[in-house]
């Protein structure tokens, strides 16, 4: 198998002599490709209207905003993909060079040719009556308020000059490549992270810090982009320094290949080592996170809140579908359940039946109940597979709106008018939860956050756990081996349930109403990309999608950091899914058994292997079936 | 218990729309025997395992383990009652280490809830020892072939040979008086089928399981089985033992019927 990962890898930057292509070797039916796929996707991304929206945003002052980022992004990414090259065991590595960023500077301007074309056409012609999007801003950007000619010409050459910056990363090391990635992408971030950064020295009292970093227009100032820049590149090249001196000492490297017989004493001593790593890890993490909401402004705690209720949601559909693999797309059900239990219980402005209960009152009868509709919805669709499944869990999820929605139950929820006046929470007379304080919501959602995180890690080691992902692996073979496949998934759905209605009871609580629109299909779905996206199975990736989909995009509901997304936000959720399914579908952060699946470039290496086999049998070469994969 | 069979099976049929896949077929396994399933392709063996374990219903017939029907149950009761069985087209828990596979195979043998692992009560904690314990004993059988490094691996990194010994393993983890080997030496090679072999007698003569197994490569069958069935379409066509049934010209006939379509 190959071996991946950070050691520097002599593929690409072997200069062969022999091996080196001409500068117009190219590929051209594939940069052709690339060139078109580019074009559409930079009209797209023109036309549905971000470059201008996103136009005040600026990132770093006075030169880049977000609106022309969203139209350098993709040449970028495209023209490197475009260079990608998979060197399979056997093959000949060509030595990377002029050559690639040719190839990249080709894609690049092939593709934003399309720009070209766009604004052209716009001012040739009236097509403006079926792009909606279209507006005189547009074409502004596009042409950077000068003339029509500059815009037409200036567009290719920025597209060959970022294409020819994608496929020169081929040339440099993988280090180096990662490093530039690395350092741009935390740019990016301080500058999108401008309001947090600024709320956190605010509450640090170094204002200084901020005021510094961002100029009047919400982006970094030059000179503190460059300091970030550089900061980035220290700290990475500290790591690799930090690495090799390890590999070196011969610790890391008996991380990798795991225990050879004579090593065992030396390897436990590093597993030790980097268990309690872990440990103070995981310490300074939970540290963190219970002082810092002290020092957040109530924009951030607002934020995380809402953060924190989507860790909920995706941690209990992670139990259903992660763990257990079962698709449900309508788990905005149980949402739903501990929302209104909750709100019918405590508000005193619930219409039929209002003992305004105490909210831990109610949220023990709200978990009672979801784990009631979590058998009731659970019980049909239990015997059902695949798709069937999916699409009853989708009806089922409406139908609890529906009916909340209902003339028929309106007497008891209100219908759209939903229920309201719901009080906040108190803790046992110590403290109040109120919305209106967002800090005390952020300590109580983190508080199940917490309980959350506890169960799926307790249950994900243990007898019903494993029977979940043996459900999930072969639902047949579970059965014969013992697993009573029926109550398993029963009570994935009835403990992912209890876990929705959590989230719930504390959206109620934090909003102070309910209504019914509150709780659509694309909560479901936003959900389950939340964990798709950082990863089926895995409670820290599940954790992480949630913190950067819900913290950057926004919920279904909720705004995110990136308020400008706003409107792109379930286009966005989209690409991503597509994206992720198609080239990482193990998600942000891999369940370490997911991780070792077969990726797509094993297959492509053995499928390889055999057709080279293949031909060696029809020469006449070897015999006997080449087996890959390990030695017994 | 002597006077009653381990596994006896009568009248069995198996139809799958018009396809008669069991025939009328009466089977007995005593306490102790290795009996191997034989037949051309499509005879129907695998189906007949399938029937056992429950998979698919008998259309008619009976089916009794140690003297009690196991008609109408769920698999997973079959399994508790003693019956394991692998796969012939292995069927791993792929993305699940090995570890985890014959751990999870001892489901029906624990008793622990869920409250117990959210607490962390002592019997979850005896109990997961006991499981991991029992685990690596099962994987201890091939060697250190499943052993050391391997325990933490996903079951789909294994080579085929070992995917097969696994299987085996998780098989055993459940705990049976009776396993089920649907072809256990398919695609290895000569000298792993005869090691292999080797260590289906040993699960008999050190473990006192009782051995039922389908198996095309006839040294094996004449190495280790007591007994031998023949199936064509679904009907038992021959019993006896190896030299008995190896002789018989209805199954000579059979064998070649099958070659002369065949390839
Ligand atoms: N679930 C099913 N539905 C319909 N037909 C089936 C089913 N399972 C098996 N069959 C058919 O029953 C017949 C017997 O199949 P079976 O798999 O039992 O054969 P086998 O003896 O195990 O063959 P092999 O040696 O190839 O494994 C075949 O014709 C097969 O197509
Ligand atoms: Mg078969």
């Amino acid at each position: 198998m190959t071996v991946t990962g950070d050691f520097p890898t002599t593929q690409g930057t072997s200069a062969d002599a022999a091996s080196r292509r001409r500068l117009l070797d190219q590929d051209w039916q594939k940069l052709v490709r690339a060139g078109g796929i580019l074009a559409l996707g930079q009209v797209f991304i023109a036309l549905s209207g971000m470059p201008v929206n996103f136009d005040r945003r600026l990132l770093i002052d006075p030169i880049l905003s977000l609106g022309y980022l969203s139209l350098i992004w993709l040449p970028l990414v495209v023209s490197y993909w475009v260079g990608r090259e998979q060197v399979l065991e056997g093959m000949t590595a060509y030595a990377r060079g002029g050559r690639d960023v040719l190839a990249g500077a080709i894609a690049g301007a092939l593709g934003n040719a399309g720009l070209t074309l766009l604004v052209v056409g716009i001012t040739h012609f009236d097509i403006r009556d079926p792009l909606v999007n279209w507006s005189p801003q547009l074409l502004a950007i596009l042409h950077f308020e000068e003339s029509v000619w500059l815009g037409a010409v200036i567009w290719p050459v920025i597209g060959a000059a970022t294409g020819a910056l994608g496929g020169g990363m081929h040339c440099a090391s993988t280090r180096i490549t990662r490093t530039a990635v690395i350092a741009g992408l935390t740019v990016f971030g301080a500058a999108v992270l401008e309001s947090v950064i600024t709320d956190l020295s605010q509450g640090f009292h170094i204002e200084a810090v901020s005021d510094w970093l961002y100029g009047p227009k919400r982006g970094l100032t030059y000179p503190a982009a460059i300091v970030v820049a550089v900061a980035a590149i220290a700290v990475m090249a500290g790591i690799w320094a930090y690495r090799d001196s390890a590999m070196r000492a011969g610790l890391v490297g008996s991380r990798q290949s795991p225990a050879a017989p004579g090593e065992s004493d030396r390897s436990r001593t590093v597993w030790r080592r980097f268990i309690s790593r872990r440990l103070l890890g995981y310490a300074l993490v939970i540290a963190a996170v219970v002082v810092l909401p002290l020092f957040l402004g109530r924009l951030t705690n607002e934020l995380l809140a809402n953060v924190g209720l989507f860790i909920l949601l995706a941690l209990g559909l992670n139990i259903i579908v992660g763990l257990a693999g079962i698709l449900d797309l309508g788990y905005v059900a149980f949402f739903a359940v501990g929302g209104y239990s909750v709100a019918v219980l405590t508000s005193p402005g619930s219409p039929r039946f209002s003992p305004e209960m105490p909210w831990f009152g109610a949220l023990f009868i709200a978990m009672l109940l979801a784990g009631l509709v979590g058998l009731f919805i659970g019980a049909p669709v239990i015997r059902m597979r695949g798709d069937y499944l999916a699409v009853v869990t989708l009806g089922f999820g409406e139908i609890i709106r529906i009916l909340l929605l209902s003339d028929w139950l309106s007497g008891t929820f209100n219908g759209a008018q939903g229920i309201t006046n719901i009080p906040g929470v108190e803790v046992f007379g110590l403290a109040t939860v109120r919305g209106f304080e967002p800090r005390s919501v952020l300590y109580l959602v983190l508080f199940f956050c917490a309980i959350a995180i506890y169960v799926s890690w307790r249950l994900e080691n243990s007898r019903i756990g494993r029977a979940w992902m043996a459900v999930r692996e072969d639902e047949t073979v579970a059965e014969v081996m013992g697993v009573d496949t029926v109550s398993a998934k029963l009570m994935a759905f009835v403990t992912g349930a209890v876990l929705g209605s959590f989230s719930g009871a504390i959206l109620s609580a934090k909003v102070g109403s309910v209504f019914p629109h509150s709780f659509a299909i694309i909560v479901s779905i936003v959900i389950l990309v939340v964990v798709i996206f950082g990863g089926m199975g895995n409670i820290p990736g599940v954790i992480a999608g949630a913190v950067v989909l819900i913290g950057v995009l926004g919920g279904p509901n909720q705004p995110g950091l990136l308020q400008e997304f706003a409107e792109y936000k379930i286009l966005i959720y989209g690409a991503l899914l597509v994206w992720m399914m198609l080239q990482r579908s193990e998600g942000l952060i891999p369940s370490v058994r997911r991780a070792q699946e077969l990726h797509i470039d094993e297959m492509n290496q053995d499928a390889w292997l055999r057709a080279q086999a293949e031909a060696d049998d029809a020469t006449g070469g070897g015999g006997g079936n080449s087996s890959v994969g390990e030695q017994p | 218990m002597s006077s009653v069979p381990m596994l006896e099976i009568t009248g069995l049929h198996v139809v799958f729309g018009g396809l008669h896949a069991i025939n009328d077929l009466d089977f007995t396994v005593d306490e102790g025997e290795i009996v191997a399933v034989i037949g051309p392709n499509g005879a129907g063996k695998t189906t007949f395992f399938n029937a056992i374990s429950g998979m698919v219903k008998p259309t008619e017939g009976q089916i009794a383990f140690e003297g009690r029907s196991l008609l109408g149950l769920d698999p997973n009761k079959i399994t508790s009652r003693g019956i394991a069985r692998t796969f012939q087209n292995v069927r791993l828990f792929a993305n699940m280490t090995v570890l985890e596979n014959v751990m999870v195979s001892q489901h029906c043998r624990t008793g622990q809830r869920m409250v117990d692992a959210l607490l962390q009560t002592r019997r979850f904690r005896t109990e997961e020892e006991q499981v991991r314990a029992r685990g690596k004993e099962v994987l201890g059988f091939f060697g250190t072939r499943l052993t050391g490094y391997r325990f933490d691996q996903p079951a789909s990194v294994l080579s085929y040979a070992n995917r097969r010994r696994l299987e085996i393993a998780r098989a055993m983890a459940t705990s049976p008086k009776l396993i089920l080997l649907d072809e256990p030496v398919a695609g290895m090679n000569p000298v792993e089928s005869a090691e292999l072999t080797g260590l289906i007698g040993k699960l008999r003569d050190e473990m006192g399981y009782t051995i039922v197994l389908i198996e095309h490569d006839m040294s094996v069958v004449r190495d280790i089985s007591d007994r031998v069935v023949v199936l064509d379409h679904g009907e038992a066509i021959a019993r006896g033992t190896y030299a008995e049934v190896s002789a018989n010209p209805q199954v000579i006939e059979a064998y070649l019927g099958q070659s002369a379509k065949g390839s």
